[in-house]
């Protein structure tokens, strides 16, 4: 979809900042140069981190016709890279740069059914697909997942939508979601489209494949923040160029090698291109795999990691007491 | 009383197409396993056939480097095949192998367009596809209708796709520009009614008594083969917005009741007219003429496809000629006639179809047209 995806870089006033639950905030956009969003779009924006702009992407939680206004939802993370306190401090007034709403993830009408599947605050790719599939008069389903009630944005809004489509999946009332049964249970000419954290999106691809249904079904879009591990501090050595580094636990690998004056070669910094791709060549701990590049033989065997989202952490069982030695993982790498 | 202002047509000499609406982007029997590329509404499409024989219209650019996905081969089941670097897409536009790795980018897709086919043609709609309703394509039923029979051709024309409507909103040009088989001087002499609602427009001429012009004379002795004398002729033109014109055209028997509704002393053709807008400056008219006597014959068929192929001809002549006319003269304006009701009401309705996508109505005085949404 590349010819709808020139960025066009403009300046948008916040109009509202409200808390939709626990750390998550809806924050209303005035664009100065509006496009109606599409069901599946994000803006990206520039945030100021410590004085950095940075770039990061957020999804269109839903827009007015004219796309004069246009929301988001941001989820103040504990382990956050800066991006999300930055946004969560934002004032009604405040102006930011944006693009115009992006499409990667497109919704295709003329599926015979579809399973909309969001977990936690991936619900705001999905909260507008919902939204287009009832007035279409699709038949579908939406699958919401989250750890607990008070992190489940626009829950109330979406059950009086939705009613019975609506199967809500909550870890601390019981009621959580059991990948292997939802996937058993969709139609085999169904369409899922799901947003969340990578374990609920690998758990999902990896039932899928095994189901042995048309894989071009199972729809995803990641923006590469969310690993199988709490992120940690590492250190990354490149030893062709005599540079070691400290990768903090709020930075990327790629950044923090940026940082180091490598030159690197990048495209998307979502882990979907595989062009930030480096070479494994020593490892004193695990590798956390954030990527949809590698296939799961290719990230076993961790010959290479897209340095862009994949992170280095002290042990496979993510538990710092487990490692073998004591202080941060280190990870030599060569870099072409 | 309520005074509507309306603001004037008469600047746009290059008119800009909506895109919320259903285009013949081909013929059905040019849909086939083999990729054929057109462009439609300034939209490059690659399409084919699948194996099981629905038709598909993608992009007609790799989503990895642009390369012509027309120029690829078409694959087993709904697929086919970049020529460039073998990236293989499936009938929804979606990726379905990257041959220099074991994963596919999620975002590897190219659009494919919602696709009907029906009245032998493959309509195709660009815009916003959550609006695309099959019940909007414009009721051409008797290209496929077993009271009717005949046939049709393409022509590439190069000029703005309205001025093609406009042709064909007002016939009195035939008098000058087709002399030599249906044109004659009562055209213009007589009298015509146009009434139009929200998608389209009527304008009925009928001329009494008059002889025959060549072409019809034909027509009536290919049904009364010692038919002479006077005829009670019709031209009925049923605009459907944004671009298909059906011309109910006849001639009767003078005095035998036609006006009145009684034409079975006569011979009725339709003249099926949709025009595609391919860029701002040429356009696809696909017509077929179609009758509703003599269904069995082919050499009937064969005839009218050539006779009317020749008349289309010189307005295909005309038309080019319009349109570099226009282009040398930017600083002129049209002016409009009392005949240009009709093809006004068209304008009036294809304008407002562009303001409700929020895009400009002139397409500008040179180079692409503006796409903005």
């Amino acid at each position: 979809m590349a010819a709808t995806n020139i960025e066009v870089w403009q300046r948008a006033t916040v109009v509202e900042s409200v808390l939709v639950a626990a750390n998550i905030r809806r924050i209303v956009l005035a664009p100065a140069l509006p496009k109606r969003a599409e069901p599946g779009s994000h803006i990206d924006l520039y945030t100021t981190i410590t004085g950095e702009r940075q770039k990061r992407s957020y999804s269109v939680v839903d827009s007015t016709e004219d796309g004069t206004r246009v929301a988001i939802s941001v989820l103040q993370a504990p382990l956050s890279r800066g991006g999300s306190i930055f946004m969560h401090g934002l004032q009604p007034g405040d102006t930011l740069e944006i693009t115009q709403p992006l499409q990667n993830f497109p919704l295709r009408v003329g599926a015979p059914s579809y399973v909309l599947l969001a977990g936690g605050i991936g619900v705001t790719a999905i909260v507008n697909m919902a939204r287009v599939l009832k007035s279409l008069g699709a038949s579908y389903t939406l699958v919401y997942a989250a750890r607990s009630r008070e992190r489940m944005a626009y829950l109330p809004e979406l059950l009086a939508l939705h009613g019975d489509n609506l199967r809500v999946h909550i870890d601390d009332e019981g009621s959580e979601l059991s990948v292997a049964d939802l996937v058993a249970g969709v139609d085999p000419a169904a369409e899922l489209y799901m947003c969340g954290p990578i374990r609920l999106m690998d758990a999902v691809r990896r039932a899928w494949r095994d189901r042995e249904v048309n894989e071009t079904n199972l729809r995803f879009e990641t923006f590469g923040n969310s690993g199988w591990y709490d992120p940690e501090e590492f250190i990354v050595r490149v030893p062709r160029l005599g540079v070691e580094t400290r990768v903090p636990a709020g930075r990327s690998m790629l950044e923090a090698l940026e940082d180091a004056g490598v030159e690197m070669m990048f495209d998307c910094r979502k882990g979907e291109c595989g062009l930030c791709e480096v070479k494994v060549l020593a490892l004193e701990g695990a590798i956390d795999h954030r990527d949809v590049f590698y296939s799961e033989r290719q990230q076993h065997a961790a010959e290479k990691i897209c340095c862009c989202v994949s992170r280095a952490v002290t042990s496979a069982t993510g538990l710092q007491a487990d490692a073998a030695r004591g202080g941060p993982a280190i990870l030599t790498i060569g870099v072409s | 009383m309520t005074i509507i202002q309306t603001t004037s047509s008469t600047t746009n000499k290059v008119l800009n197409y909506p895109l919320n609406t259903w285009y013949v982007a081909a013929w059905d029997h040019e849909v086939t396993r083999t990729l054929i590329s057109r462009t439609v509404a300034d939209k490059p499409l690659a399409i084919y056939r699948t194996e099981d024989g629905r038709p598909v219209a993608l992009a007609d650019a790799c989503w990895h480097r642009l390369a012509p996905l027309s120029q690829g081969k078409v694959l087993t089941r709904d697929e086919i095949q970049c020529p460039y670097h073998g990236i293989v897409y499936n009938s929804a536009g979606r990726c379905v192998s990257m041959p220099a790795q074991e994963t596919i980018n999620p975002s590897a897709t190219v659009p494919s367009y919602p696709v009907v086919e029906r009245h032998r043609f493959l309509w195709v709609w660009l815009g916003d596809a959550t609006l695309a309703n099959p019940d909007t394509i414009p009721d051409m039923h008797q290209m496929d209708h077993p009271e009717w029979a005949g046939d049709g051709l393409t022509i590439p024309v190069t000029c703005n796709y309205q001025l093609v409507l406009d042709n064909l909103m007002d016939l009195t040009h035939e008098e000058f520009v087709h002399g030599s088989s249906i044109g004659q001087a009562e055209l213009s002499e007589s009298d015509f009614e146009v009434t139009h609602d929200d998608t389209t427009v009527t304008v009925s001429r009928w001329m009494h008594n008059i002889d025959a012009p060549p072409f019809w004379l034909k027509n009536m002795r290919d049904k009364f083969p010692d038919f002479t004398g006077k005829v009670d002729r019709w031209q009925i033109i049923h605009f459907e917005a944004p671009s298909t014109i059906c011309i109910d055209v006849g001639v009767a028997k003078a005095g035998t009741g036609a006006p009145e509704g009684d034409r079975s002393q006569g011979v009725n053709g339709y003249v099926m007219n949709t025009i595609t807008p391919e860029t701002a400056r040429s356009a696809h008219y696909f017509w077929a003429f179609m009758r509703n006597y003599r269904l069995e014959s082919q050499l009937i068929t064969s005839q009218l496809r050539a006779g009317v192929s020749g008349v289309f001809k010189e307005d295909e002549d005309m038309l080019l000629a319009q349109q570099t006319a226009i282009d040398a003269n930017p600083d002129y304006e049209f002016y409009n006639l009392n005949i240009d009701a009709g093809g006004l009401w068209v304008r009036r309705l294809i304008e407002r179809m562009l303001e409700a996508e929020g895009r400009p109505v002139s397409a500008g005085r040179a180079g692409r047209l503006s796409t903005a949404n």
